[in-house]
């Protein structure tokens, strides 16, 4: 932990100092970050739902919101674009405390989420600067065609390449990509390890809350880095060892034992009152021990890993497996294996207001998974970074049923 | 029950019974129409698509009926679709669940969903969950206007879509087919826009309530029966003449994907409003150009896909002003006086565009208001009080 708040809290100083420094700036999104291609032209990313994520857990994002809505954004809309847009409207002052520079170049990597697109087309307006697309099919079917592929190289070499060429005055350098992605492989590969201790009893991780620590180096700006595969080398070690000592995951009330109910989490996390959350479900001994959040920058758990050897192809082979770019039985498939292979005797559906990406089909969801598991499922609903659609009681007692309901099943009190 | 008036398209129809036949179609929610074109035509199916654009010559040359599918509006009692969709997600999908659940669209034997929105493109895997026996595709559009890279890839889409239509018809129709099949959905958007230039020119002739009507009736008939009552409406709307009010003009912006019922239309008219333009049902004049019948046909297609000048919430808007120029674009094209917002709540597209829109109109000088609706909404007083104060403050200080 001490390691990544230091390593972020030096990407933030960077990204202060880039107007003096010279350095460019590109604004991209997680899912279907290019962070490697942008490291390869000597561009430093900036991921705006990080932004907003980070101003949900300082308490910022209320006001952000209210700003934003006082400029005519709807209330029904995704509140990490308000948030975001009522941060650039307050000073654009970012996680580190420090103003933000604007960008050089907004990279829309349209990849598993609609709002993404209007997100830049409303960013360009109020910065004024060059954007490019680039259109990520989407797998509808459960898979990509070879010509999808191609489409995405084609993008990337004839739209992607020469707008960074463009924006950062440099020319693209395949070597260097090269370079960034062996780096990525290896830190994805330790990744892998730590996510996958979630299957040991007791889980040395919480796959959900402690992991959205763990995938953020990954997630924003240090794939493709030293920084990041030293921090992940770092953090395999750490869970390994906890692992073999048999200890639980860290909380934020310090490390959890007994582990009492293992559970599979869908949807993103509320970010307003992420400890009392967490809070909630250390207070049963109740760990998360995989969840499909974790999945949205990458689901290198299912064994992929960034190809040195095919710079651009593994980019679009990467942004293409992204989660929120599955469709909704392939999300499900995925879900049922976690159930089963993370051994957990729960599953609940975290649905955000924000994200129709994540949230629209989430019954089905709860309902196939209930069918094909025989496990039941709980569905609470909160919001991203909206801090008016949190309700702590509502959610603890729900909860709390659930968290009776297996201990009655359990003892062989209901089917 | 709507039933289909045979014979006698080519002949002079009373503008109520063109109409009353649209009204028909509008209000029946078992597609009857649908059903008694299909026993007519034993070897053809019927194929649905959600809003907004989906490439309905492949659906007509792969011998299927495009059926639009826009959910059960205010007409229809949602309980089965409710179960599928938080409070927080817009009424559209839930009232297609509801029409599904209920058995009302068990005539569709592939049904398309096109790149919208999240919602109706996680709809696609619901439908592909519940409904296994039925074709399912999600339709990805390409997001930029390159003529290279996303003319090839959608011209690919559409030759899967193709191909996959026609295993399920058991017909792979000829390029001539095809072309066909462009030609007359190139008349029926002729059509469209001939329908829009008469109410854009004279709403007082074609009041919107009666041109929705028949754009709707549109969506489940053969495109060769809409353009016959179409005719059939335009020569009795000639012979019809009405007296023109003191109404201003208004363009409606944001209802292209979950319909607004029927009444908010009405409340808006009777509130002393022409709607001179809007974008109800978009899908059905997208391309806004003839698809050329020479050539290719899917590569004709594709290329009119990239080359089309339709600007839509559900595209990327390459040009960095193109949003702050549309709306002044919109209302100068249709000498309008002012826009109305009009839009569904939770409407991703729709909500996010707005501040955009809003501010360039709002910078060209152009009066604006805006509301949301759902397409169950039953109170239209508040809709008809807020029209009303802005036609008159339109009238009473022009575009000041």
């Amino acid at each position: 932990m001490v390691l990544q708040k230091e390593m972020i809290a030096n990407h933030f100083e960077r990204l202060a100092r880039a107007p003096e420094t010279g350095e460019p700036v590109v604004y991209t999104f997680v899912p279907g970050n290019l962070t490697e291609l942008i490291r390869s032209f000597g561009a430093l990313p900036v991921l705006p739902e990080i932004n907003a994520l980070q101003s949900g857990m300082r308490k910022l994002s209320g006001e952000y919101i209210a700003e934003a809505e006082r400029a005519g954004h709807s209330e029904d809309v995704c509140t990490y674009v308000k948030c975001d847009i009522g941060m650039m409207r307050s000073g654009n002052i970012g996680p580190g405390g420090k103003k933000l520079p604007k960008p050089d170049l907004l990279l829309l990597s349209y990849t598993g989420c609609y709002t993404f697109m209007k997100w830049f087309e409303l960013l360009r307006e109020e910065y004024d600067c060059p954007t490019v697309m680039f259109h990520v099919p989407y797998q509808g079917d459960g898979k990509l065609e070879p010509e999808h592929r191609e489409y995405m190289l084609r993008q990337l070499r004839e739209q992607v390449i020469p707008a960074l060429e463009k924006a950062t005055g440099r020319k693209y350098d395949e070597e260097k990509l090269r370079h960034h992605l062996a780096l990525s492989a290896m830190a994805e590969e330790d990744l892998v390890a730590v996510l996958q201790a979630g299957k040991k009893r007791p889980s040395p991780i919480d796959g959900y809350f402690g992991t959205v620590y763990y995938v953020g180096p990954i997630f924003s700006a240090f794939r493709g880095t030293q920084e990041g595969v030293d921090y992940y080398r770092a953090l395999r070690e750490e869970v390994e060892e906890r692992a073999m000592l048999g200890l639980g995951p860290i909380t934020p009330e310090g490390p959890l034992e007994g582990e009492k109910y293992r559970l599979v989490v869908e949807g993103p996390p509320n970010w307003t009152h992420f400890r009392d959350f967490w809070k909630m479900f250390a207070d049963e001994k109740a760990v998360v021990v995989a969840s499909t959040y974790t999945k949205v920058g990458g689901t290198y758990d299912f064994g992929f890993r960034h190809d040195p050897n095919d710079p651009l192809g593994t980019l679009a082979d990467y942004c293409s497996g992204c989660y929120t770019n599955l469709n909704l039985p392939s999300r499900i498939d995925m879900i049922c294996q976690y159930i089963k292979e993370y051994e957990a005797d729960g599953f609940l559906i975290n649905s955000v207001k924000s994200c129709n990406s994540f949230s629209a089909g989430q019954l089905m969801i709860l309902r196939e998974v209930e069918k094909r598991t025989g496990i039941p499922g709980a569905f609470i609903e909160s919001d991203l970074v909206d801090p008016r659609y949190f309700s702590a009681a509502n959610i603890k007692n729900r909860l709390e049923s659930y968290f009776q309901m297996i201990d009655a099943r359990r003892a062989g009190k209901t089917p | 029950m709507a039933t289909r008036v045979d014979g006698g398209m080519g002949a002079p129809m009373a503008r109520g019974a063109v109409v009353e036949w649209a009204r028909d179609i509008y209000d029946d929610l078992d597609f009857t129409v649908v059903r008694q074109w299909l026993e007519e035509h034993p070897k053809s199916k019927a194929g649905g698509y959600l809003p907004v654009y989906a490439p309905r010559e492949v659906l007509h040359a792969t011998g299927f009926l495009p059926v639009g599918i826009h959910g059960g509006g205010d007409r229809l009692e949602i309980i089965r679709g409710d179960a599928f969709y938080q409070s927080y997600i817009c009424h559209l999908p839930r009232s297609v669940i509801e029409l599904a659940q209920s058995g009302r669209l068990d005539m569709l034997s592939a049904v398309l969903f096109p790149s919208t929105c999240d919602v109706i493109r996680n709809l696609s895997g619901i439908w592909k969950l519940l409904y296994p026996d039925v074709y399912v595709r999600y339709v990805d559009v390409p997001q930029i206007p390159d003529p290279g890279a996303a003319a090839e890839f959608w011209a690919g889409e559409l030759r899967r879509l193709l191909d996959d239509l026609g295993d399920v018809t058991g017909h792979r129709p000829t390029d001539e087919e095809l072309r066909r099949s462009i030609a007359l959905y190139n008349e029926t958007r002729k059509m469209i826009r001939t329908l829009y230039a008469a109410r854009r020119e004279r709403p007082w002739d074609v009041p919107t309530e009666e041109l929705y009507l028949l754009l709707r009736a549109g969506e489940s008939v053969a495109p060769e029966e809409f353009i016959a009552r179409a005719q059939q409406y335009l020569a009795a709307v000639a012979a019809d003449p009405k007296r023109q009010r003191d109404n201003s003009r208004v363009v409606i912006v944001g209802a292209f994907c979950e319909q607004p019922p029927l009444g908010l239309i009405k409340s808006i008219e009777r509130a002393g409003c022409y709607i001179v333009d809007d974008d109800f049902l978009l899908g059905n004049r997208f391309l806004t150009h003839d698809v050329p019948t020479d050539g290719d046909p899917v590569r004709a297609l594709a290329d009119a896909f990239i080359r089309n000048d339709m600007k839509s919430s559900v595209l990327y808007e390459i040009d960095p002003g193109g949003k702050r120029s549309l709306m002044a674009n919109r209302v100068a094209a249709a000498n309008a006086d002012g826009i109305i917002f009009a839009t569904p709540s939770f409407c991703d597209p729709a909500l996010l565009d707005q501040p955009m829109l809003r501010n360039g109109a709002e910078k060209a000088g152009i009066p604006c208001i805006a509301f949301k609706y759902a397409e169950n909404t039953g109170q239209f007083q508040q809709f008809r009080e807020q029209a009303g104060t802005f036609a008159d403050s339109i009238k009473l200080w022009g575009a000041a």
